[in-house]
């Protein structure tokens, strides 16, 4: 069958043979047993998960809710959720894998009982999953809920584009689930290096799936960073310079910009390995022409930036962190932000320390590997701010801090680590072996996963109106902690005793104890996300008890703090006026925190859109289309979508008003409500005591 | 299917002969008379070894790194350097880590357990300043400290990297040893272009030789890494890359591909045997006498996806029983050849490849699962 002939099959490549137990049905050897059950239990598990989710919608009637209230709302604090949902949903699917992977080394000498083929989908997804679904759109969530709040914005700029970003991140998610059930995903690994994932190697769709997942996750990302920057630049209440503005802010703002400028490269390298693999173009292939080495460029181009995407916003919530829970103003602000614009700068100027081993010469490799190195001295001046925050202050070993804590210590170690590979000379040892590994689970865990964890504990009282139990985020914490440590730490010896990453076996009996302990540690981490989900279940259930309607149950410095939790949708019903930095901080010590306006207007706010479930669902099926070269699906959906956006140019009736009637209610409803509690000690935090209300004191206590 | 699921090679049995039947000559002489030169101490690799411990007591032991020593016979680390390249590396490294850690990493540590310690909440006798958030002493200290580091290994990295950058020539008193090698899925090929012959799955050297290598791929990229000699650098289709080692001394090191290429990826392992110069011309001969021919039909089989146990078994006369190839008459235009072949497309992809293409004509159309990958599960 040709190309042409294929795409003309109304089922393109699709076949029985894509199903994940087909393979074990017709040839049972022991090996396709054990994988062919393991890829249907994965597959089943998605497919149940979907089916039960449906049905318990369907019962409790909750469809009509979910739409209006969820699925197609504006509301940047919605979205925000909705993308934390999907984050942790996702992170579920990635950490049993990752476990999967684990096990299969810890047995891998010799042999294991996974086959190299399903390994190598597992490392792909773990990776794609991992970076684009659980940190992209956990970071991302973070910033949607909170940025707007902290510059005293009702809203981000454009509400409707950020609804697509989400459901255009969805979607790519949803492709990669859908990869399980029918067909294989790529085995290139999370950056797909061509000539392997070109059509002559890698003739699957494998690749394919991976190249639109990430296409559609990368075009959600541009989106988003536009959004953000665009609202930071324009929506920030009066008074709020940008000198004012919570360092978590310039975080989220100097993640947009990376975004901006770093995601494009991807969306290039994706669409032209997607025109060599259908069109029969050469790009990246051998030969005519082809040069493979612009993929590792326009790849990596993308790839060093995303590192600092993922960081710097959990930089940003470690720097709220440590500043509220020592009781004391952030040192060193000004530095602060001078030294996240330095790593925006140099994040752009570094990515060729991905392929020193590719042959450049000695002076191209010292002068990158040195630019490398000039980011430990913005990131070092970070960590020493961070302690003087703690210098002088007052301690609290809260939940967050304790992420906080784990943070400074391991990612010093992951920072040197990373100096150490920025070295060329030392990266032609242990490139590409499992020091690598070790060396950017060791950023990426305790650098983004840790601070996005963090984030969570700390904000979900503002986003749901009740604390989490402390005691559970706790045991959750440790396991995070010492079960990154137990996972990851051997792979740093096991990397410099030789052995090469993404190897699904090895003949060296001395790697056993260290994969063993790498196992152990593995299913610590597991113990720990399932303790989340447990924390998450049993707070649910003790909600009443921990309530924080007033606002502010840490004594937050910062403008989402004086507000009411959950705060209403417009966020604020008086935009706040703005006079220096840790604003809340200085109403509080004013006297001014819960002011009373003289009067209230009417508010403008966007209507909920089907937009972004429509465009998602859209951007979902062209995708499927085009994996499975299913012709009739690529045009229809193709055409749909550009019809959708032509239509939705003419809509003009796109906001609703919230009348001042109504803001006057709620809002006096709420000042009563903070009239009545009573504040409390930071002693009392984890208490019930804790309404939202804290006590106003500040007492210095000299030497 | 199901043919060969973990065909998992050793490199090269430890004590085993070379393999040929009448082989004069052993590799286990030339690998057990040399022992591992790290000390003893926390041994991971679970075994007894009769050590002489530390010929060179002073090899540098940092405490955790020793678990990187050797296991068996195979020196698995550039912490373990058999040459002058991965000694060089270990240096480098043990003195940039040891930067690092006393004047980044020990005084966070300290520092910040003691501020935690010491101004907790509710902690009476330490101050607490709310509203302190500048010192200029601070900053500049702050901004100072990293500076002063960065500069500091600016220079050291900058110096090794030009010291031991892989294409720099090893200064010697001996003509280098040429080396063509060719990465296949899932094997290497090494040819010895002035010698006339070529391997798989064993890369013989004269000690004290430098080895001048260039590198080159018939599929993907691949990444050859022989840690205990040094640098690992990538071979890629149509492109030549060098590489420069040397062997100090005779015994076994790993040989790896590092870069993800496939099913057998985790096969494409080999040894790397540093030997007396004179049991290497003996191991030349011996290839020459015993060797099967590198020719088409056998770089046919070569081109194939498969692991070397797999391309033992298409091979119609092995040749050695070791798990290892030996050619002779190989030429020094086969490299050049496989280069230019690569680069202008079709004649040595392998041919389960060719296959695909040929069903594609024009373009693309494939089966949906089959891919040429699925083969070896
Ligand atoms: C939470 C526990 C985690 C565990 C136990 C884990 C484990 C693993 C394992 C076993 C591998 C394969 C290593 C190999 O190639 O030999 C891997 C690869 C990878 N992981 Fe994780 N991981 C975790 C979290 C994360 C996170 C949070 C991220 C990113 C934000 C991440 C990103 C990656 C990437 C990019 C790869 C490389 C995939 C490739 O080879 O292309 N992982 N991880
Ligand atoms: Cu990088």
């Amino acid at each position: 069958m040709s190309f042409a002939e294929q795409f003309q099959h109304p089922l393109g490549r699709l076949s029985l043979e894509s199903l994940p137990f087909w393979q074990m049905l017709n040839d049972p050897t022991r090996g396709n047993v054990i994988n062919g059950v393991i890829g249907t239990a994965a597959a089943l598990m998605v497919v149940i998960g979907t089916l039960v989710t449906i049905a318990m919608i369907t019962k409790y009637r909750k469809w009509s809710v979910l739409w209006s209230q969820w699925l197609t709302s504006p509301d940047h604090k919605k979205i925000g959720i909705m993308y934390v949902v999907l984050a942790l949903v996702m992170l579920i699917r990635a950490l049993m894998e990752a476990l999967l992977m684990r096990a299969q080394q810890a047995f891998g000498l010799e042999g294991g009982f996974l086959s190299p083929d399903h390994f190598a989908q597992l490392f792909s997804t773990h990776g794609t999953i991992m970076i684009f679904f659980v940190a992209m759109p956990f970071l991302t969530g973070i910033i949607n809920y909170v940025m707007p709040l902290q510059i005293g914005a009702r809203d981000v700029s454009f509400p409707v584009l950020n609804s697509i970003s989400f459901w255009l991140t969805a979607a790519g998610a949803a492709l990669v689930m859908i990869s399980l059930c029918i067909g294989k995903f790529s085995t290139g690994g999370w950056f797909g290096y061509p000539p392997y994932t070109e059509a002559s190697f890698s003739p699957g769709v494998g690749p394919d799936y991976w190249i639109w997942a990430l296409t559609l996750a990368s075009l959600a990302s541009t989106f988003s960073g536009i959004n953000f920057a665009v609202t930071i630049y324009k929506k920030r209440a009066p008074g709020m310079k940008l000198m004012v503005m919570p360092l978590f802010t310039w975080t989220a703002l100097c993640t947009s910009i990376i975004m901006i400028f770093a995601m494009p490269p991807l969306t290039v390298a994706m669409a032209q390995l997607a025109l060599d693999r259908y069109l029969g173009f050469h790009f990246f292939t051998n030969e005519l022409g082809g040069n493979m080495m612009n993929f590792a460029n326009l790849f990596w181009l993308f790839g060093h930036p995303e590192v600092y995407i993922l960081v710097l916003p959990s930089f940003g919530v470690y720097s709220e962190l440590i500043s509220t829970f020592s009781g004391k103003s952030l040192f060193g602000y000004r530095s602060m932000v001078i030294a996240t614009m330095a790593i925006v700068a140099l994040s752009f100027a570094v990515w060729m320390h991905h392929f020193f081993t590719m042959g450049q010469s000695a002076n191209i490799n010292a002068v990158f590997g040195i630019a490398s190195m000039l980011i430990g001295i913005p990131t070092g001046v970070k960590i020493y701010d961070w302690m003087w925050t703690i210098f002088r202050g007052r301690v609290r070993f809260t939940v967050p801090m304790i992420y906080s804590i784990g943070f400074i210590y391991l990612f010093v170690l992951g920072g040197i680590t990373g100096i150490l590979l920025a070295s060329p000379t030392i990266d032609y040892q242990v490139h590409n072996t499992v020091f690598l590994v070790a060396h950017f689970h060791n950023v990426a865990i305790p650098g983004a996963l840790f601070g996005l964890l963090a984030g969570y504990h700390f904000w979900f009282p503002k986003a749901f109106g009740f604390r989490l139990n402390e005691r559970m985020g706790k045991v959750s914490a440790f396991c995070w902690i010492f079960g990154f440590m137990l996972a990851f730490f051997p792979l740093y010896a096991l990397g410099l005793m030789g052995l090469p990453r993404r190897s699904v076996a090895y003949t060296e009996p001395s790697y056993v104890p260290l994969e063993i302990a790498a196992f152990l540690g593995a299913i610590l981490l597991t113990v720990a996300l399932v303790t989340l989900v447990v924390q998450l279940w049993v707070s649910i259930k003790q909600r009443d008890k921990n309530r924080v309607f007033a606002g502010d149950p840490w004594d937050g410095r910062s403008l989402e703090w004086s507000v009411s939790a959950p705060p209403p949708e417009y966020n604020f019903a008086v935009i706040p006026v703005v006079t220096g930095r840790d604003a809340f901080t200085l109403a509080k010590e004013g006297g001014k925190a819960y002011p009373l306006p003289e009067s209230y207007t009417d508010i403008e706010m966007p209507k909920n859109s089907v937009m972004g479930p429509v465009l998602g669902a859209i951007g979902f099926a062209l995708a499927f289309g085009l994996v499975w070269h299913i012709l009739w699906m690529v045009i229809l959906f193709f055409v749909a979508a550009v019809v959708t956006m032509i239509v939705y140019g003419f809509a003009r009736d796109t906001t609703r008003i919230v009348p001042a009637q109504q803001v006057q209610q709620e809002h006096r409803r709420w000042l009563d409500a903070v009239a009545a509690a009573t504040g409390i000690s930071r002693a009392d935090e984890y208490q019930s005591a804790n309404q939202g209300l804290a006590e106003m004191t500040i007492h210095e206590v000299p030497a | 299917m199901g043919v060969t699921r973990h065909i998992i090679y050793r490199h090269v049995g430890p004590d085993g002969p070379l393999g040929f039947p009448n082989s004069p000559t052993t590799f286990s002489e030339a690998a057990t008379s040399q022992e591992c030169t790290m000390m003893t101490i926390g041994d991971p690799c679970g075994r007894m070894r009769r050590s002489k411990a530390a010929t060179s007591g002073s090899s540098v032991c940092v405490s955790a790194l020793m678990l990187a020593g050797c296991s068996g016979d195979t020196h698995l680390s550039f912490l373990d350097p058999q040459g002058p390249v991965a000694s060089g590396q270990r240096w480098h490294f043990v003195e940039s880590l040891a930067v690092l850690l006393v004047f980044v990493a020990i005084p966070v540590f300290v520092l910040t357990a003691w501020f935690l310690w010491r101004y907790r909440y509710g902690a009476k006798s330490s101050r607490y300043t709310p509203k302190w958030n500048y010192s200029a002493l601070l900053e500049i200290a702050s901004w100072a400290g990293p500076v002063v580091i960065v500069v500091l290994l600016g220079i050291i990295v900058w110096r090794a990297t030009h010291a031991l950058d892989p294409y720099k020539p090893l200064a010697s008193d001996q003509p280098a040893l040429r080396l063509q090698i060719i990465g296949y899925d899932w094997k290497w090929l090494f040819i010895y272009p002035d010698q006339g012959i070529a391997s798989i799955g064993v890369l013989a050297l004269p000690v004290g030789r430098p080895v001048a290598i260039q590198l080159t791929s018939a599929t993907v990229m691949q990444s050859l890494h022989i840690p205990a000699l040094g640098s690992q650098i990538y071979a890629m289709g149509g492109m030549v890359t060098q590489l420069h080692l040397q062997a100090d001394r005779p015994g076994r090191s790993l040989g790896e591909n590092n870069m993800y290429n496939g099913n057998g990826f985790h096969q494409q392992r080999f040894s790397a045997v540093a030997m007396t110069p004179e049991r290497f011309s003996a191991w030349v001969d011996e290839v020459h006498l015993h060797g099967i021919a590198l020719n088409d039909q056998s770089l046919k089989h070569i081109s194939q996806r498969s692991t070397r146990a797999e391309l033992i078994a298409a091979l119609s006369q092995p040749g050695a029983s070791d798990g290892n190839i030996y050619f002779k008459g190989a030429t020094d235009a086969l490299f050049s050849t496989v280069v230019k072949a690569t680069k202008s497309g079709t004649p040595v992809a392998p041919a389960s490849v060719r296959q695909e293409f040929a069903n594609r004509a024009p373009l693309a159309a494939r089966k949906p699962t089959e891919s040429a990958t699925d083969k070896v599960q």
